[in-house]
């Protein structure tokens, strides 16, 4: 079974809000020298649900991270590879410089293709820089795949998958005939970590790069369709008003006055 | 140019959901500015009776037919169709778990333009602008798209619920049928809340990992029966077992618009916020001066919880035991 993750480099967003700064004549985020650039949580998750089955699974397993983005998105895919993947696919180009979801996602579909016999496309359920989760349904729709979101749970056999996922009030699990993709939620838990095992492995594993022509893209999917017309920090309300007393439970016994008298307590 | 709105609701949902009236007073907004109708997909056994739908806001319903619960595949197909039908359209949907899961194949299918978890949407001259939520809900985008066709989910809570159209009786347009091929349900399990849904609560008591454990829930339990709501959570607990992952409000849980929103040992992180800031009043209760929450709320309250929660209980049972004796 040939198993490929969608893996996208973003911002490290757990340190964000304190550094987050915008440039709004140009709409771009403006980050602090350094900060730390990650494989975003999501694609963690993703790449898990690709090792989990693998692990429960007896079948000859190939696991391939494929991601798109500049030279420095390479740090991804070592990561994917020094957590178990078997070979990683970088599509780089300077066409994609400003790529939107839709080019995004032609040019991700491209590269899978060009991979080949793939049974199963795992990726985040959305990914932690724009918050879209847009691409990887996209890819799906672009290569005609069967494909569930927001995955918790993800078991593989030789033709189908089975698929569980959360719902607002509850659960449902899907089955899949395969190749399909699935798009995988915090809710599949934990993630391992590199071991120096695979990390010494991974140095010698291979990594492809493709670019827009050998991917065979035409201009049309290599225009976006999204114009950023602006970007922004919204507002704080900053109005707190600070309950003072001298003990905590004191303050505690304050805030429900507070609230009664301004009468934000609604009636049932 | 004109675009058609065509409004694709949860499954179920009708005339009278919350939700479907917020989105119906976007739409006659944007069907407004785009000289179009505003459409609404139904998918049922039967025909539903156009009546249900009079002076809702609705020129027309599509019927897609379809047994049971609708699977995904042939949600994007009805869709499509309905899509294909109205003239060159503006899809609006909520932002759930199948509203999110449906727009972007059904932006791609249509050759179109789609923006997810919406809380603005408008049009100007040949163009649809989205505003949205992005980089865990620190920051805003407004996305510029050629007009149509446009895909957009939006937030709840954000437009009023529409008035009522007085007597307009929508137009009824069959679509046919619609299967499955490749993908079959298996199971589905749901779980009743034991008080009101999150989503229509008036009263929400959320807990974080200031909690400490999911003993800490029991005592949130308490002061929201006190204030007649329901308890929600941030995604740590959730993560962590204290509580079911339903509880989960935020960016990539729910979104939910309270009266009152009483935050627990919460930090206030955008990814949070971004699935409660819109309540009208945001209470804190934090030991830390220095955490973020305190910057979106209305009242704060410093110190640990243990202390401050129980003491807050009993003032509350005791005010509205003497106002109750006084009407
Ligand atoms: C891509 C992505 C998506 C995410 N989506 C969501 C989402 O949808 N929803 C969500 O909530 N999070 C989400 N998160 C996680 C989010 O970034 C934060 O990590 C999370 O919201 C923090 O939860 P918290 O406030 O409960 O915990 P913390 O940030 O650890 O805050 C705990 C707070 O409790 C206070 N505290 C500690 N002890 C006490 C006490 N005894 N009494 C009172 N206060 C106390 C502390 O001062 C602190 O402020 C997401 C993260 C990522 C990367
Ligand atoms: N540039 C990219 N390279 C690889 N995978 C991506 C890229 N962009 C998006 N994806 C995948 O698609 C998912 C949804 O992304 P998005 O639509 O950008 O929120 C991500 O979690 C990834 O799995």
């Amino acid at each position: 079974m040939h198993i490929a993750v969608l893996v996208k480099q973003v911002p490290n967003p757990e340190s964000l809000a304190a550094v987050l700064r915008i440039d709004e004549a140009v709409c771009k985020i403006v980050l602090p020298p350094g900060h730390p650039m990650v494989m975003s949580p999501f694609d963690e998750q993703a790449l898990e649900a690709a090792l989990r089955i693998r692990d429960q699974s007896a079948a000859q397993m190939r696991i391939s991270a494929v991601t798109l983005g500049p030279e420095s998105a390479r740090a991804a895919l070592k990561q994917a590879l020094a957590l178990g993947a078997d070979d990683a696919v970088h599509v780089l180009d300077a066409a994609f410089d400003s790529a939107d979801s839709y080019l995004t996602a032609h040019a991700l579909a491209a590269a899978l293709r060009r991979l080949g016999t793939v049974d199963l496309v795992l990726a985040g359920r959305q990914a932690a820089d724009w918050d879209a989760g847009v691409v990887a349904l996209g890819v799906a729709e672009i290569l005609d795949l069967p494909s569930v979101a927001f995955a918790c749970a993800v078991q593989a056999s030789s033709e189908s998958v089975r698929v569980e996922r959360v719902l607002p009030d509850g659960y449902e699990t899907f089955e899949l005939a395969m190749p399909a993709l699935v798009t995988v939620s915090n809710e599949l838990g934990e993630v391992r970590k590199p071991n120096l095992r695979e990390t010494m492995r991974a140095a010698r594993k291979p990594v492809a790069s493709w670019n827009a022509a050998e991917l065979g893209l035409d201009a049309r999917e290599l225009r976006a369709r999204r114009k950023l017309a602006r970007l922004y920090l919204p507002q704080k309300r900053a109005q707190c008003e600070w309950i003072e007393a001298e003990t905590a439970a004191a303050r505690g016994a304050l805030l429900a006055q507070r609230l009664h008298a301004e009468r934000l307590i609604p009636k049932p | 140019m004109s675009a058609d709105i065509l409004i694709v609701p949860e499954f179920g949902q009708d005339a009278s959901s919350p939700v479907v009236c917020e989105l119906i007073t976007l739409a006659r907004r944007l069907a407004q500015s785009a000289h179009g109708r505003v459409g609404v997909l139904v998918l049922g056994a039967a025909a539903p009776e156009p009546d249900a739908w009079a002076g809702s806001g609705v020129d027309c319903i599509y019927f897609a037919r379809s047994s049971g619960l609708p699977l995904p595949e042939m949600l994007v197909a009805a869709a499509t169709e309905a899509a294909r039908r109205a003239a060159s359209a503006i899809v609006l949907l909520p932002h759930t778990t199948a509203g999110a899961e449906l727009a972007p194949r059904l932006a791609f299918r249509l050759d179109g333009a789609v923006a997810s978890g919406c809380v603005d949407v408008s049009v100007e001259a040949d163009s649809v602008r989205c505003t949205r939520p992005c980089y865990g809900g620190l920051a805003r985008e407004v996305d510029e798209f050629a007009l149509a066709p446009v895909v957009a989910t939006v937030r709840a809570g954000i437009f009023e619920r529409a008035p009522a159209h007085a007597g307009r009786r929508p137009e009824l347009i069959d679509l046919g049928s619609f299967e499955a091929t490749r993908a079959r349900r298996i199971d589905r399990r749901t779980e009743a809340a034991a008080g009101a849904r999150l989503e229509d609560a008036a009263v929400i008591v959320a807990g974080g990992r200031g909690l400490g454990g999911a003993e800490g829930f029991d005592l949130l339990a308490k002061l929201a029966r006190e204030l007649g709501g329901a308890v929600g959570a941030s995604r740590v607990p959730c993560d962590l077992g204290w509580c079911p992952h339903s509880w989960q409000i935020g960016l990539t849980g729910k979104t939910v618009t309270p009266e009152l929103y009483v935050a627990v040992g919460i930090s206030g992180a955008g990814h949070h916020m971004a699935g409660c800031g819109n309540a009208k009043t945001i209470v804190a209760i934090n030991s830390d001066p220095e955490a973020a929450i305190f910057q979106d709320a209305r009242f704060g309250v410093v110190g640990d919880y243990r202390e401050v929660v129980p003491a807050l209980i009993a003032q509350l049972r005791s005010l509205n035991d003497a106002s109750s004796r006084k009407s």
